[in-house]
């Protein structure tokens, strides 16, 4: 059903992603690719993969912006993937109830038996998340690793979505963020997490943290103001005499 | 957004389909309606022709269309399922209408009631094609209040210009049909020309500065995109067009949808019976090519906001 939960205020599972922290490696996209093309959304298309123009579906886009003020610069990595919305309008527009969120978790999920592949939902979608599966003529999407997280015959420490348990940097966190004591919120609350494009009103249920203000002065770091400055050492031997003979004159 | 030909088609077709049965309707109601038979079946096959086609040529793109049938189930959220259930709707009482028309020989009585219920649906399917597009909050150039008047005003056009071709081609002539097919040339001209001037002065909210969040470190500007070719999204919803080829894709659908018709009606209505109706055919059919460029260009020319992330800006 197309229609969206009643319930609220109940378990809403979505990742914490740290612009700070994170290093722009594609792990996580390339760790992602490689457990959804064999999970409950396989295959995804791979097409040329080595050839002139690749193209196929990943869940996650791994963008670069610099971001420029105040006279400097940075260089921020941005992953992108599906942000399991609150109001999920792909969800809504779908005219066959292939898209649905989840009442229990929050998870926005496509049953690809019941998909006509209209796209609509991705037209929907301000975001990018889904991406079109020429192959099978369904929409795909981020299902966020529900294969994994729910999966008790792999170990407890790997119930996590794929790319939360490669991120070399920990920039990526799981957790459910409908309890505002969990790790996840706090660290939401700690560190001024945010929602994307807020204006649309989709209420993400993932949220980023901002890159950490930049440290530009000496003693933010613990160094001294001004190094003191460098004194000409006395010259020695012969190379030292014809230094001071030929300084002197 | 990628002008894929299917719905472009399926548009302007079905538009043209509802447009001409929604003026059969209320002149059947009218009591100015022909009960000539053979009149009745050509002009009957035209518009459900018209919307059928349009109706099918829309399950082009769909990568299952064998499940299409699943669509008409979401009506409660969906806007395209509930295209889909108003579509199917109007069959029912265009063909009761046409049954009366084209087998009893009769558009009066219960039969001009069905007219009229095929009047109100075909207004009813309308709207919601233009609602699927209206709805949609990441295309700020659909989202907003220029696009059902349009999707309006130009099926009410194009269904009237039909009108007047054919009643011409039988030799009748509908009293006010010219003057209103007249009127919904100025005013779906004045809708389309209001929807061109908002979407070039329009700043949509979101910027790069939103999508990322990161406005308040500064001005963000795309360093490295995510892929070296074009994925789904750059292809489906990344579609541009140069600036110069839309101002002259515009001035081509303002000749053809709303000038040369218009010039071709008045040149009908000061000449004799069988020129007159040649004028008003031509006049019908070179409004399709404008508003098939037309509805092109609808396409062509909106912007999604998935694109900010890909270094692009949603205002003109």
């Amino acid at each position: 059903m197309t229609s969206l939960p009643e319930t609220t205020g109940g378990k809403r599972l979505g990742l914490v992603i740290d612009l700070d922290v994170c290093v722009g490696c594609h792990a996580c996209a390339v760790n992602c690719k490689e457990w959804n093309t064999g999970g409950v959304a396989a295959p995804l298309t791979d097409r040329d993969p080595y050839g002139q123009d690749p193209h196929g579906v990943w869940f996650n886009r791994i963008h670069s912006f610099e971001v420029s003020g105040c006279g400097t610069s940075r260089t921020v990595n941005f992953p992108r993937s599906c942000l399991h919305c609150e109001q999920p309008a792909c969800v809504t527009v779908c005219p066959t109830g292939a898209s649905y969120k989840r009442a229990e978790d929050g998870i926005v999920l496509v049953n690809e038996d019941l998909c006509i592949g209209c796209k609509l939902c991705s037209w929907a979608c301000p975001y990018g998340a889904r991406e079109f599966d020429s192959d099978a003529g369904v929409m795909k999407k981020c299902t966020l690793c529900i294969d994994r997280i729910y999966n008790e015959t792999i170990d407890p420490a790997s119930r996590v979505p794929a790319c939360v348990a490669t991120c070399p940097t920990s920039a990526r966190h799981f957790g459910d963020l409908g309890d505002p004591n969990s790790a996840v919120s706090k660290l939401v609350r700690e560190r001024g997490g945010y929602d994307l494009m807020p204006e649309m009103g989709y209420q993400p249920t993932n949220k980023y943290l901002p890159p950490r203000a930049r440290r530009t002065e000496a003693a933010e770091i613990g160094a001294a103001p001004q190094l003191a400055p460098v004194e000409p050492a006395p010259g020695a031997g012969f190379l030292g005499w014809v230094d001071r003979l030929l300084s002197n004159g | 957004m990628h002008p894929a030909l299917s719905v472009i088609f399926f548009t302007t077709l079905s538009g043209a389909g509802y447009g001409l049965l929604f003026w059969l309707g209320l002149y059947a109601l009218a009591g100015l309606l022909p009960a000539d038979r053979l009149f009745g079946a050509v002009a009957m096959v035209l518009a459900l022709g018209a919307v059928s086609i349009g109706l099918l040529s829309s399950t082009l793109h769909l990568g299952h269309p064998e499940r299409a049938w699943r669509a008409f189930s979401q009506w409660r959220t969906s806007w395209l399922s509930r295209e889909g259930v108003a579509a199917v709707a109007t069959y029912v009482p265009a063909l009761l209408f046409g049954a009366g028309w084209v087998l009893f020989g009769s558009t009066g009585g219960v039969w001009a009631l069905t007219g009229l219920a095929c009047a109100i649906l075909a207004v009813v399917t309308v709207i919601c094609t233009a609602w699927i597009y209206r709805s949609l909050k990441p295309i700020p150039r659909w989202h907003n209040h220029w696009v059902m008047p349009n999707y309006l005003a130009l099926a009410a056009m194009t269904g009237a210009l039909q009108l007047v071709a054919l009643s011409g081609l039988f030799g009748y002539s509908l009293p006010g049909a010219d003057l209103i097919a007249l009127a919904t040339i100025v005013a779906a001209m004045l809708a389309k020309l209001g929807y061109w001037r908002f979407i070039d002065d329009d700043s949509p909210a979101s910027t790069p500065e939103s999508a990322t969040g990161l406005g308040a470190l500064g001005k963000v500007r795309l360093f490295e995109a995510p892929h070296t070719s074009e994925n789904y999204l750059l292809k489906e919803m990344g579609f541009q067009i140069a600036r110069k080829h839309a101002q002259k894709l515009r001035r081509i659908a303002l000749a053809f949808a709303f000038a040369l018709p218009s010039l071709l009606l008045v040149i009908a209505l000061a000449l004799p019976g069988a020129v007159a109706a040649l004028c008003a055919l031509l006049a019908a059919e070179i409004a399709m090519i404008g508003v098939l460029t037309e509805r092109w260009l609808f396409f062509a020319e909106a912007k999604h906001a998935v694109t900010l992330y890909y270094g692009r800006s949603l205002a003109a």
